[in-house]
């Protein structure tokens, strides 16, 4: 963990922000937050298409997970109601609890996935659940774009 | 300066390294300006109050007006009515009346004070990249050349469905939302505009809305029959026209109650038919999935019968706000409509660190982001992390 902290304060430090690539919102079933989990072409030589379909598939599970209309919505739903929605003072809805789950998946994956490679995982919640966002870096000391080299250097700031 | 510790960043850390960093002259100039809220510089037409917990449209004179009609109606009631009801008839009355009264209450003021859904305008980066994106699909036009309207089509469900572009919030609206012209914002699943309410209604408040006008559908009746039994019972005691002089507030209780039991039932209905069919109020209006357009037009949203549909709409899971209305401005953060020249002296590629949105309790916060949003300006120094804290 400790070895990921520091490539991701390296990261931080010694690289430079080179592109933003935006990943939109997947509609085709209809108005359920989903993202395409068609790969950017910007990121081919950044990080393997699997890690990052499996990123996006997981996060597409997650927001199907809080939006899903079944026998726990309606419980919640109903107690809501009865309470006059006053019961949401106490605890926290459903979506809140995934959202928080997503925020601490998108740092994990952050920490040992992208940051290593010399990205960054906006979480959508930032961006109005339309975009993921990827920061692409590039890294300072090297003139190659190569991932791997921001994890070797010793930026030494 | 080394965080080799496992926890997750806490605010103390990003404090060390904000001291160590910075340059003396900062410091200072931060700490003179007073970090800004969200809400401050939000820049459709709303306004808030509560320190961004409340949230509402810019004119709420009519909103007023619904509330004291409300408590005037339901006081006198109360004060008039119910004594000799529950002494006459049965102590029920008052209680069913009170708790009615309370749901009403408590609806109109969620449906008034929350979010309806507004959608946040795009970053600056996420503008140019669609902007990107439409002038690679529809080619570089001269000068003088007005471009043509923005569209994108997508299947849903099998139905195509286009997504316009909102030239104010700079988006591609995601299906079923609109641009509301009175608040200046993108609504998700935008219903209508409800001055009586005085907010959007939309995505996050529509089942507040709706339990709102049926719930007062109930109480307008509720008090009518009852204040009509109350004369009734008294006129047969006394007479009529004394029955009056005793309790005159009764006749103003019907008369409100008859004028607006009409209305008020009537939207109940209609929107109780929204409902199971899956429709808002813009698309109904519009004929969007009406079979006059076409042989194959159907509505991609539906669940297909209208028990789910009904239970997808008030009992589904309530999304959080997607405007964090209460979360600190970090200074050099690029804000999307109302940007400034972003010219600060802290240096670009800040960590920020994001806390909930919305309500702003504790119970709600986050763990700091990693998001970083940069300058266009590259700068050589090193990043200073800032911290932020929703109090």
């Amino acid at each position: 963990m400790a070895t990921e902290f520091h490539n991701l304060q390296e990261l931080r430090h010694s690289a430079s922000l080179a592109n933003k690539v935006f990943i939109q919102r997947d509609y085709t079933d209809g108005t359920v937050c989903k993202f395409q989990t068609k790969f950017p072409s910007e990121l081919d030589s950044r990080i393997e298409r699997t890690l990052f379909e499996d990123t996006v598939k997981t996060l597409n599970t997650y927001y199907a997970e809080a939006e899903k209309i079944g026998g726990q919505s309606y419980i919640e739903g109903c107690l809501a109601c009865l309470t006059v929605y006053l019961i949401f003072l106490c605890i926290e809805t459903r979506y809140e609890k995934v959202l928080k789950k997503i925020s601490r998946y998108i740092q994990e994956q952050n920490e040992k996935v992208y940051a290593p490679r010399g990205l960054l995982i906006t979480d959508p919640i930032e961006r109005g659940m339309r975009v993921i966002e990827i920061s692409v870096y590039e890294d300072r000391g090297s003139s190659g774009s190569s991932s791997g080299s921001s994890t070797t250097s010793s930026s030494g700031r | 300066m080394h965080l080799g510790v496992e926890e997750p960043i806490r605010e103390c850390q990003y404090n060390q390294i904000c001291t160590h960093n910075s340059s003396p002259m900062d410091t200072p100039h931060i700490k003179k300006k007073k970090n800004k809220r969200k809400w401050q510089v939000f820049p459709g037409r709303n306004r808030f109050y509560c320190n961004g917990r409340i949230m509402m449209a810019k004119q709420t004179g009519v909103f007023y007006l619904t509330m004291v009609l409300i408590l005037v109606t339901s006081g006198l009631f109360f004060a008039f009515d119910c004594p000799f009801l529950a002494s006459n008839l049965t102590p029920a009355i008052p209680a069913i009346g009170g708790v009615l009264f309370v749901f009403v209450m408590g609806m109109l003021l969620r449906a008034s004070f929350s979010d309806p859904g507004v959608l946040p305008r795009a970053t600056p980066e996420e503008a140019a990249d669609i902007e990107r994106q439409i002038d690679a699909n529809n080619g570089p036009s001269g000068p003088g050349y007005r471009p043509p309207p923005r569209t994108r089509e997508v299947l849903i469900n099998g139905q195509t469905v286009k997504l316009k572009y909102c030239f104010t919030c700079k988006i591609f609206r995601p299906p079923r939302a609109s641009h509301c012209s009175l608040c200046d914002n993108c609504v998700d699943r935008f219903d209508h505009h409800c001055p009586w309410v005085g907010n959007c209604v939309g995505r996050r408040n529509y089942r507040f809305f709706y339990l709102f006008i049926l719930s007062l559908s109930f109480l307008t009746i509720f008090i009518f029959a009852f204040v009509i039994t109350h004369v009734i019972l008294r006129s047969n005691r006394t007479g009529f026209l004394s029955a009056l002089k005793d309790s005159p507030a009764s006749v103003l209780e019907v008369v409100v109650c008859f004028f607006s039991v009409w209305s008020i039932v009537g939207l109940s209905g209609f929107h109780t038919y929204l409902i199971s069919s899956n429709q808002t109020t813009n698309e109904d209006i519009k004929g969007s999935w009406s079979s006059k357009r076409g042989k194959g037009n159907y509505n991609p949203y539906s669940y297909g019968n209208f028990i789910t549909n009904c239970c997808a709409a008030l009992c589904g899971p309530l999304p959080p706000s997607l405007i964090d209305r209460r979360g600190f401005i970090q200074p050099d953060t690029p804000q999307p409509a109302t940007q400034t020249n972003g010219t600060s002296a802290c240096p670009p590629n800040q960590v920020q660190s994001h806390m909930g949105p919305g309500r702003g309790g504790s119970s709600l916060r986050r763990e700091p982001q990693t998001s970083l949003s940069p300058d266009t300006s590259s700068s050589s120094s090193g990043e200073i992390p800032r911290c932020s804290q929703a109090s």
